[in-house]
């Protein structure tokens, strides 16, 4: 009655339920941009107005709203995000291309690191409630959550390229040395989350009836940890991190900039500051994609972790 | 005696409270359990009673070294399980286990019950086959009630009942030869309660168990025990022959307790008149000097205040802590009649 079969229904469900919340970004995002005052060839010195109405009509600015709308939703179930307005010969689905798989890397490596070292401080943490570490490590963790990431890279560049000398200040051309400081910078916010996070619940879970009832049948201490109460603390984490990874895989702007990577983040905010309607609409849509794809696998890996919520068709 | 498996002796258990005030803070005593002793015999069931937080649990857990005793030591098989390591404790739990009160948040609810009953076999026996342990934990599963074709359910799909009726297979599951039975039943029904005792008590003459039942209640003792054990402020007031206990109490206190057990006939339940108790429990934080119970206990003299009375031995192999154990009749047929 319950299992497989429940959680393949679930599954599909939450998939169709993407389409209307998909439909609503794309509205708000289409017509917020446009709200905004000027438009994508609004310059300094203006251009012949016989010239901007060609390249209205060119681009079907002239066009009422609605159509425009219409038009762009028709467009986009082709995956077509159309040509960038700023970028000169550039495609938005060429520029999405060329930037996502360098944030992708960068923010996939940096949630990987976070994930485990934050939770490996964590449960130490837990276990050693109240002691030097517990205190040590917790106050590390503060640190990395107030310290915003525009002072730790300086500093981290600082230290690690301009006094040691040992990795490149900036710069992107795949090689892992390039890659150890924008993936630390980024890191260093999340694993001090996940630590706090892990270490609260981690000290619930230790503190529950079946946790004792683990002890009492006579498992070794790491098997109680690591088989019974691994599980359940993790569940707030992983929560956490769906969210946290859609952040930091869509590439962060001022990591981006302080590093000099070509990723995706300052396409975003270029986006905007040019009026890029195109480029804007694509990566908001291209966001709220992965947005969804992480809570879905968030919401299967709960499903997987908690034999309570596999969505069972009786309940 | 010969076939005493656990010798009990001088068990406490001491809890340091820290009280935060910003700028100092108070250390205080909890004496949880303080100084209990007692013997059990290889079959034999002894049933622990006391109100809450007179230290019944945490006895139970001491014993079990879930909780390490502050002082004392516990005797099984004449060996002192306070002196070992933990790695030598965790291989006795093959012998002693444990059910505990709270059957449903007692299961890991991410486990099958056919996992939870197999573990402990996967602990102590890592090489065991798995058709071995699916055979065993079925057999398990029958011999507590449960139906065997439920073995890939999760907790969460049964009732309390039956949840402890898994607790009770999954502490079993090893042969162990001491179970000790937390309040097994304190969170259940009336109805599923007496399933559960009868359970309980069928397993323990069928694999001849020597068994340690803690309640609140002492009529959910009665039927179970051989003997009684009566706590108050985590010492051990008495210790009785059931059959002795429930007719003639030895101690003022289990006198209250008896005469507390409601009685389902309302002309029997009128001519048993109060208990005698007055007041509340004392906070274990400042225990009552002497007696612990004297200032409830309504045949307080002045010796009771000063003098700690010590378990001593009475006829009948009964024992009782209580100055005044010998001038006292309590025997409650008496009682009943005089009112």
């Amino acid at each position: 009655m319950t299992g497989h079969a429940g959680i393949l229904r679930h599954a599909i469900q939450r998939l169709l339920g993407v389409i209307p919340t998909l439909l609503v970004l794309v509205t708000i995002a289409f017509f917020l941009i446009r709200v905004a005052p000027g438009g994508p060839f609004d310059a300094e010195k203006a251009l012949p107005a016989e010239i901007q109405a060609n390249l209205n009509v060119k681009y079907h600015l002239d066009e009422p709203l609605v159509q425009q709308y219409l038009r762009y939703l028709g467009q986009i179930l082709t995956f077509d995000f159309g040509p960038s307005f700023q970028y000169k010969d550039w495609t938005v689905n060429e520029l999405i291309g060329e930037g996502f798989p360098v944030s992708l890397t960068v923010g996939g490596l940096a949630m990987l690191l976070a994930f485990v070292v934050g939770t490996v401080i964590g449960v130490t943490a837990a276990l050693r409630q109240n002691t030097a570490v517990d205190y040590g490590s917790m106050g590390f963790a503060m640190l990395g959550i107030s310290i915003p990431n525009f002072v730790i890279a300086p500093l981290l560049i600082l230290l690690f390229a301009v006094f040691l000398g040992w990795l490149p200040a900036g710069g992107w051309d795949w090689s892992l040395n390039r890659m150890v400081l924008p993936v630390i910078t980024l890191a260093l916010p999340v694993i001090a989350y996940v630590a706090r996070l892990t270490r609260g619940s981690m000290i619930e879970v230790l503190h529950s009836n079946f946790i004792r009832t683990a002890r009492a049948k006579g498992l070794p201490e790491r098997a109680v940890i690591l088989q019974h109460a691994l599980k359940p603390a993790l569940l707030p984490v992983i929560s956490f991190m769906g969210p946290a990874t859609a952040g930091l895989i869509t590439g962060s702007v001022i990591v981006e900039r302080i590093y000099a990577i070509p990723g995706l983040g300052s396409y975003f905010v270029q986006g905007a500051l040019n009026r890029d309607y195109t480029l804007v609409m694509g990566v908001v849509i291209f966001y709220g994609l992965l947005i969804i794809l992480l809570n879905f696998t968030v919401d299967m890996l709960y499903a997987w972790l908690n034999p309570k919520i596999r969505y069972d068709e009786k309940r | 005696m010969n076939d005493v498996v656990l010798r009990v002796q001088d068990l406490a258990v001491h809890y340091t409270v820290y009280e935060g005030g910003l700028l100092r803070s108070r250390e205080r005593t909890i004496r949880a359990v303080d100084g209990v002793s007692f013997d059990l015999r290889a079959g034999e069931a002894l049933g622990i009673v006391g109100e809450s937080g007179c230290g019944k649990s945490t006895l139970a857990r001491a014993i079990l070294g879930l909780i390490r005793p502050t002082r004392g030591r516990v005797l099984w098989l004449g060996e002192n399980l306070t002196e070992l390591d933990e790695e030598a404790l965790r291989r006795k739990r093959r012998e002693l286990q444990i059910v505990f009160q709270d059957p449903l948040a007692s299961l890991n609810p991410r486990m099958t019950v056919g996992d939870i009953i197999a573990e402990p076999l996967w602990t102590f026996f890592p090489k065991i086959a798995t058709v071995q342990v699916e055979e065993r934990v079925r057999g398990m599963m029958k011999m507590v009630g449960l139906l065997p074709n439920q073995i890939n359910r999760y907790p969460h799909e049964f009732s309390g009942g039956q949840c402890q009726r898994i607790g009770i297979a999954r502490a079993l599951v090893l042969n162990p030869r001491l179970i000790i039975c937390d309040e097994p039943v304190s969170a259940l029904d009336v109805s599923i309660q007496a399933q559960i005792i009868n359970l309980l008590q069928d397993l323990q003459r069928k694999l001849n168990l020597s068994l340690i039942f803690i309640a609140h209640d002492l009529s959910v003792v009665k039927h179970i025990s051989d003997r009684v054990m009566v706590m108050y402020l985590g010492r051990s007031m008495e210790v009785s022959q059931q059959e002795h206990l429930y007719r003639r109490p030895l101690h003022p206190y289990t006198n209250a307790l008896v005469k507390a057990v409601p009685i389902p006939d309302p002309r029997l339940a009128r001519a048993q008149h109060e208990t005698g108790l007055t007041g509340d429990m004392p906070s274990p934080f400042n225990p009552p000097e002497g007696c612990v119970f004297h200032t409830r206990c309504p045949y307080t003299v002045k010796r009771c205040r000063i003098e700690v009375p010590a378990l001593r031995r009475m006829e009948n192999d009964d024992w009782v802590a209580c100055h005044r154990a010998e001038d006292l009749d309590l025997s409650i047929g008496k009682q009943a009649k005089l009112a």
